[in-house]
């Protein structure tokens, strides 16, 4: 089985986020970027499936995104990674995620992968949105935040947070699946691991290898734009209460009740 | 700091710095406080081949380089200079050796598993009664047939009571003061050979620093690493390497205190203002990065000509002591800067003020250092 | 060219969620601004109450679906008659809930007919007919504000964002056949079991009284439930009081736990670590006790108390307990 890793480059999360001159972005300078700590979760899923198989089964880890995603696909392949996939052209800047998943469905759909695995959502756009949006496009079924996989044969079950307790999620293979925290502990590369990873090569997939025309990938395949980034409003000081214990207690109460009207 | 790595190197940077931050640091103010060897993050890094970085592939390492180790113990260092000691000697004192002088069957019984972390190292070389002066040490070996007969003892052995492996500088020749001394490699189990007592110390407390003693130790002759008389070129040569290390650690620490400035500085109000604010603390902060920076550059610059194989006797002797003073004052300043806080075990700098000390001590004193220094460069005395 | 809302209903245990009436609100509003009419959706087997109860929203009609293969959740089955829906009802928006169904079937139903889709909105507005929309990203360090640039376009709303839409209405119902395949449900729930004992889960609570490693054990965590039995709601915790253990990492909240919009947040003796603002920063009303006066969390907080929280806590108790026993 050919199995599918998402990974994508974030800023770590100690990340000061500024947003950029005319507010279309963030400001790169000074972020770390790393790979995002979900897809953490799913190479890592990924190398155990192969580990418990023990057959042919091969870890392809792949990214979307300009040249900084290789060090996150090196990151993969250190971790133990078979092969990596960095899917790369000017046409696709700028994409809403569901032009990427259209780019990112065509560089999976040849390799005929038995499971997709990524992130619950990347800690940047926190949308949540490319991997079901790949499912769709590969008409199979999914299943989002898992905290537990188990692979039999061809069926799946997986254990998903929901609101208030979990679900239970039975599909069959080849399925796409996002992984939550609790999924696994992500193992670090090892040295020899990275040293092998040094010699990988990093298959290179433009837009000129997949069966898409430029208008449906990048910012002209979107279906939505972005108008501006924003700043979190300025909270007003914070009002101190004094007083002893009693005087204090009664004087929030009021407070929360007749002034912010929350209880 | 913005400096260019390759891939490679920058997610030997990452990793050492991701396992540093989420493993070794939270950890260091326990393992610190119970003077308690971090046993299990030491053989954590070894299992991610931390120990290995200067052992061939042929050998079980990854032959990532001195570059690479000063990358990563940077990084160790910065969250906890016990740790750091440990991985740097077991690297630079101890496997490096090895790999430099060992023969074929000493390299394949030991360094795959010094490398896994698999076995841990020490290196004996000063005792009671010799220090900077270490070519007047009097630990003693007697040929007996196809073994030495060893006695003495050794003082401030880092890794003293976990060491399975030992590489000791002992005297077979009497009649000569450097030619006269051998290494030789030992084994916890070996009879005769046994711990002495973990020293008391005021930093580095996760560490464990200890005496060995010898008695009637019987070492086959296979043990000798390089040839009998050659010891102490190997200890001063292995010396070079550790201090390289050392620097490392001094960076490693530095700017553990400068981090820990800039997020004080950031966070507390004074005088209705954060203390960043005031000119005092920015002075001494510019300073700290800057000298940080400074260090830093020595130590890349000693751990590349190290593995360009070219000289670095001078480098290596200018980097430590730099780096180390830079960690001492940087601690001072970091200290200062957290004011009362700073001088409570609450807060982590209390910790680098007492480890930044030992920087200037070991693997050659600053004053050593000097000498060495001066030596490459004062070349025409008479 | 407006045409419609369509709000997907959300059903758990037979009945409708009551976040579904909040994305009502939502609906009502951009209705008003000129979206349309608004429906809602309703997809399952055996939901005669919930249809009851929709029916009873300030909308104009209520789409259902009614299938035995619709009993357990599908995303394709579900998927398949949302598409149905919408193509008979006309709707150019179909706004969801921001929960685990609502996030995972408007991802997959989006991409299915190749709409505009926005995650975890905070406020929804429409301009000449077109979403637009403002959500945090970056972990909530920032806003994004973005518009739809396609003739359907769906949004998902963050709970606790809207007011619940009351209301005696009496929409019509309109069964829509929608042809669901079995063969093509190629995945369904098979089990849902609740982990916090019926109490909301922190991501759609309301109020949020959460705990740190002040509270010493997780017996003094009482306290806190205490005044969340008062106020309605549910307990969380910092990273430091779950890796302490005083309570399991289902409570946590921050950057690796939940993260959080509730209208009220009381952060007891916790510090405030960066990991911990991300998750919470967002709520609307901060409170901080703590008894260190220059602890970060204050710097977030609305209202501050400066003391011991064993003594404060269950003073607070008592207050709630007798204001809102006199409303």
């Amino acid at each position: 089985m050919k199995i599918v890793a998402l990974v994508k480059s974030v800023p770590d999360t100690e990340s000061k986020i500024k947003i950029n001159a005319d507010s279309s972005g963030i400001d790169p300078q000074g972020i770390k970027f790393v790979m995002n700590p979900y897809d953490e979760y799913a190479v890592e899923e990924g190398i155990r499936i192969r580990e418990r198989l023990k057959d042919d089964t091969t870890v392809i880890a792949i990214s979307l995104g300009p040249d900084r995603v290789v060090d996150v696909l090196r990151t993969a392949l250190a971790m133990g990674a078979d092969d990596a996939i960095h899917v790369n052209d000017p046409a696709f800047e700028g994409g809403d995620p569901l032009a990427n998943a259209r780019v990112l469905a065509e560089v999976i759909r040849p390799l005929g992968a038995g499971l997709i695995l990524g992130g619950r959502q990347g800690i940047d756009d926190d949308a949540s949105q490319t991997i079901p949006a790949i499912a769709e496009l590969l008409g199979i079924p999914q299943a989002l935040i898992v905290t537990e996989l188990t692979i039999d044969g061809g069926n799946v079950t997986a254990r998903r947070r929901i609101e208030g307790g979990d679900e239970v999620i039975e599909c069959t293979l080849p399925a796409a699946v996002t992984c939550e925290k609790g999924l696994n502990e992500p193992r670090y590369a090892s040295l020899p691991g990275i040293m092998k990873a040094k010699k990988k090569e990093i298959r290179k997939v433009t837009l000129a290898d997949l069966p898409l025309e430029a208008n449906q990938v990048g910012a002209a395949g979107s279906r939505s734009k972005m108008v501006r980034y924003h700043a979190l409003p300025e909270r007003p000081p914070v009002k101190m209460i004094a007083g002893d214990a009693a005087q204090q207690a009664k004087e929030l109460a009021r407070l929360l009740r007749e002034e912010a009207k929350v209880i | 700091m913005q400096y260019p790595l390759t891939e490679e190197q920058r997610l030997i940077q990452q990793t050492a710095r991701d396992f540093a931050d989420s493993v070794i640091a939270p950890a260091a103010e326990k393992h610190n406080r119970e003077g308690k060897f971090p046993l299990e993050i030491v053989k954590q890094l070894g299992k991610m081949g931390f120990l290995g970085m200067l052992v061939p592939e042929s050998y079980g390492g990854s032959a990532a380089g001195n570059f690479a180790l000063v990358l990563a113990l940077e990084e160790v260092n910065r969250a906890c200079a016990s740790t750091g000691v440990t991985m740097s000697v077991q690297s630079s004192l101890v496997t490096a050796p090895i790999v430099h002088w060992g023969s074929e069957e000493l390299k394949q019984r030991y360094l795959p598993k010094l490398a896994t972390g698999e076995f841990l190292g020490a290196y004996a070389l000063s005792e009671p009664g010799s220090g900077s002066d270490a070519a007047s040490l009097s630990a003693s070996a007697v040929q007996d047939g196809n073994e030495f007969v060893l006695n003495g003892t050794k003082n401030f052995i880092t890794t003293g009571n976990e060491a399975d492996v030992v590489i000791a500088m002992v005297r077979t020749d009497p009649s000569h003061k450097t030619r006269g001394i051998t290494a030789f490699i030992l084994e916890r189990g070996m009879k005769g050979y046994s711990v002495g007592k973990k020293e008391d110390k005021m930093g580095l407390r996760a560490s464990s620093t200890t005496q060995l003693v010898f008695e009637d130790l019987r070492v086959p002759a296979a043990n000798i690493l390089g040839e009998v008389g050659s010891g102490f070129k190997i200890a001063m040569h292995t010396l070079d390497g550790g201090r390289v290390g050392i620097a490392a650690q001094g960076v490693g620490i530095a700017q553990a205190c400068l981090d820990a400035s800039i997020k004080y500085a950031e966070e507390r109000e004074a005088f209705g203002q954060q203390i960043g604010k005031f000119q005092a603390m920015q002075w001494k902060i510019a300073d700290m990065a800057m000298r940080v920076e400074a260090a830093r550059l020595l130590v890349y610059n000693a751990a590349r000509l190290k593995d360009e194989k070219l000289p670095h006797g001078k480098e290596a002797a200018m980097a430590k002591l730099f780096a180390s003073e830079v960690a001492n004052d940087a601690a001072r300043d970091a200290v200062q800067i957290h004011g009362g806080a700073g001088y409570l075990e609450d807060f982590p700098v209390e910790r680098y003020f007492r480890d930044a000390r030992i920087t200037e001590i070991y693997e050659g004193t600053s004053e050593i250092q000097r000498i060495v220094i001066a030596r490459n460069v004062l070349k025409n005395l008479k | 060219m407006a045409n419609g809302i369509l709000v997907f209903g959300e059903i758990r245990g037979g009945g409708l969620k009551s976040v579904t009436r909040e994305i009502v609100t939502a609906a009502a509003e951009l209705s008003a601004a000129g979206g349309g009419p608004v429906a809602i959706a309703l997809i399952g087997d055996g939901i005669d109450a919930a249809v009851t109860e929709a029916c009873a929203l300030p909308v104009e009609k209520v789409y259902v679906v009614r299938d035995t293969q619709l009993a357990a959740y599908s995303t394709q089955g579900y998927t398949a008659a949302l598409k149905a829906i919408i193509a008979q009802s006309g709707a150019n928006t179909v706004l969801f809930a921001a929960t685990a169904m609502g996030k995972d079937l408007s991802a997959r139903a989006a991409a299915a007919c190749d709409a505009a889709l926005f995650t975890d909105c905070t406020e929804i507005a429409l301009n000449n007919g077109a979403l637009h929309i403002k959500r945090p990203v970056y972990s909530g360090k920032v806003i994004v504000e973005m518009e739809a640039t396609a003739p359907l376009q769906f949004a998902s709303i963050r709970p606790n964002v809207n007011a619940p839409a009351a209301g005696a209405g009496s929409a019509a119902v309109v069964e829509v056949a929608a042809a669901v395949d079995a063969g093509a449900i190629q995945g369904r729930v098979k089990e849902v079991t609740a982990t916090s004992g019926g109490k909301k889960d922190l991501t759609e609570a309301e109020v949020i009284v959460s705990g740190g490693r002040s509270l010493k054990s997780g017996d003094n965590f009482k306290i806190l439930q205490d005044l969340a039995d008062v106020l309605g709601a549910s307990v969380g915790a910092s990273r430091a009081a779950v890796d302490a253990g005083y309570v399991p990492h289902s409570m946590q909240v921050g950057q690796t736990g939940k993260v959080v919009n509730p209208k009220l947040y009381i952060a007891v003796g916790i510090s405030g670590a960066i990991q911990h603002l991300v998750g919470m920063r967002t709520s609307k009303v901060i409170v901080a006790i703590n008894k260190d006066e220059n602890a970060p969390i204050f710097q977030k907080a609305d209202y501050g108390v400066v003391g011991d929280l064993f003594e404060i806590v269950p003073h607070l108790t008592e207050e709630c307990k007798q204001l809102l026993a006199h409303s």
